[in-house]
């Protein structure tokens, strides 16, 4: 795609390496402040997942599970796309649950 | 009341050194009594860039063990009677250096300085331990690059957990024209992901090089420099002074000149 009033701006900013190095960098960072393994990080994912489970459906597709950090603080954000309730079996609503955990 | 600082990083070579050279010879012109102590034992460089190598006598393992007293080790400055520098040692004895030491080397020197400057060595382990040891409050320099901010961001976390603050950011080594092309973090950037108070923005500049060469500290370069008058600026805000930050923007091109070389790029 050929944007003249970009090209007239200067390079797209979007994909520009100093936005894909801060991207990068804010994700390092996160996992490196709460200091878990990768392992213990798995094991709290699926615990979640499994206490989740049990009054929804969750769709495992659709899973995102991340940290993030913001003025030294990290959050835990999991995102789990429901596909269906377990108590009201006939509805298939596609909603999804935010979960935002502080430490 | 003395301040003791330490210039910590994480990463290496980003800038410490240079950093605390200069932010010394700076606060000594303008007035202060100023103990520069070269906390990187084993690879001792201060002394290098203050052109101070040749009156190198005794080191702080000398003092610690009892060989001298802790003034005929200070190596006082040949153009700067207000500063001095506590030299580290060179070779392995160094190992025997601890946070104690420390405590009590600095706690020697608060009766008679105003400022105790401390260069850490890279690294987050015993060296680093032992610099951080006898601070009060914290320098920390990175440079806009990934693993250099990712390094300093784990050395915030350990500042924090110490009890060292205030901990204030200098960005070294900045180069305005690729951050104007998005090819570089701003200052911005890395102050947004270590969420510390900026004290300083040091440009990229060549002379940095040739006056360490010399061993003459930038500052004192009859050149002016951005560089120089950067870390003035940040001794002076460590004074408390109010100093805006310099405006490192390119020159903006004209439509024109912007025109033309995207032509000739694509
Ligand atoms: N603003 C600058 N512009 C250009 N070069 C610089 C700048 N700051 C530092 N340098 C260069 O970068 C190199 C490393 O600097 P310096 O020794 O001060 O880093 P350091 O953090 O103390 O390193 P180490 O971790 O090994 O102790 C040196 O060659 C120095 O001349
Ligand atoms: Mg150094």
């Amino acid at each position: 795609m050929f944007n003249f009033l970009e090209l007239i701006r200067g390079r797209d900013r979007a994909d520009s390496s100093r936005q894909k190095v801060k991207q990068r960098l804010q994700l390092v960072v996160a996992y490196d402040r709460v200091d878990l393994s990768p392992k213990a990080l798995e094991m709290m994912q699926r615990e979640i997942l499994d206490v989740i489970s049990r009054y929804v459906e969750v769709d495992p597709q659709g899973l995102d599970f991340s940290l993030e950090s913001n003025q030294r603080a990290t959050a835990l954000i999991a995102n789990f796309p429901i596909t269906r309730i377990r108590e009201d079996e006939d509805e298939e609503e596609e909603t999804a649950a935010e979960n935002v955990v502080k430490p | 009341m003395v301040r003791v600082i330490v210039i910590t990083s994480g990463k290496g070579g980003v800038g410490k050194t240079t950093v605390t050279a200069n932010l010394g010879m700076t606060l000594a012109r303008l007035g202060a009594k100023v103990a520069l102590v070269d906390a990187d034992f084993g690879l001792r460089n201060l002394d290098l860039l203050l052109g101070l190598e040749n009156r190198v006598v005794y080191t702080a393992v000398e003092v610690l063990a009892g060989e001298c007293r802790l003034d005929q080790a200070l190596v006082r400055d040949k153009r700067q009677p207000n500063l001095v520098l506590l030299p580290a040692t060179q070779n392995r004895k160094a190992e025997m250096i601890t946070p104690n030491h420390m405590k009590w080397m600095v706690g020697e020197l608060s009766h008679q300085f105003d400022f105790v400057l401390i260069d850490s060595p890279a690294g987050i382990e015993m060296g680093f331990k032992n610099a951080i040891a006898a601070a009060q409050e914290a320098l920390v320099v990175t440079t806009p690059e990934i693993s250099a901010v990712r390094d300093a961001d784990r050395v915030v976390g350990l500042l924090e957990a110490n009890n060292i603050r205030p901990a204030h950011l200098i960005v070294n080594r900045l180069r305005p024209a690729m951050v104007e092309a998005n090819d570089m973090m701003s200052v911005a950037d890395v102050g947004e992901i270590l969420a510390l108070p900026l004290i300083g923005i040091v440009p990229e500049e060549e002379r940095v090089i040739t006056s360490t060469n010399r061993g003459e500290p930038l500052v004192l370069d009859t050149t002016k420099t951005l560089a120089a008058e950067a870390i003035n600026n940040i001794a002076r805000r460590i004074q408390g002074e109010k100093v805006d930050f310099l405006n490192l923007d390119v020159p903006k091109e004209g439509l024109f000149t912007r025109f033309r070389r995207l032509i000739s790029l694509k």
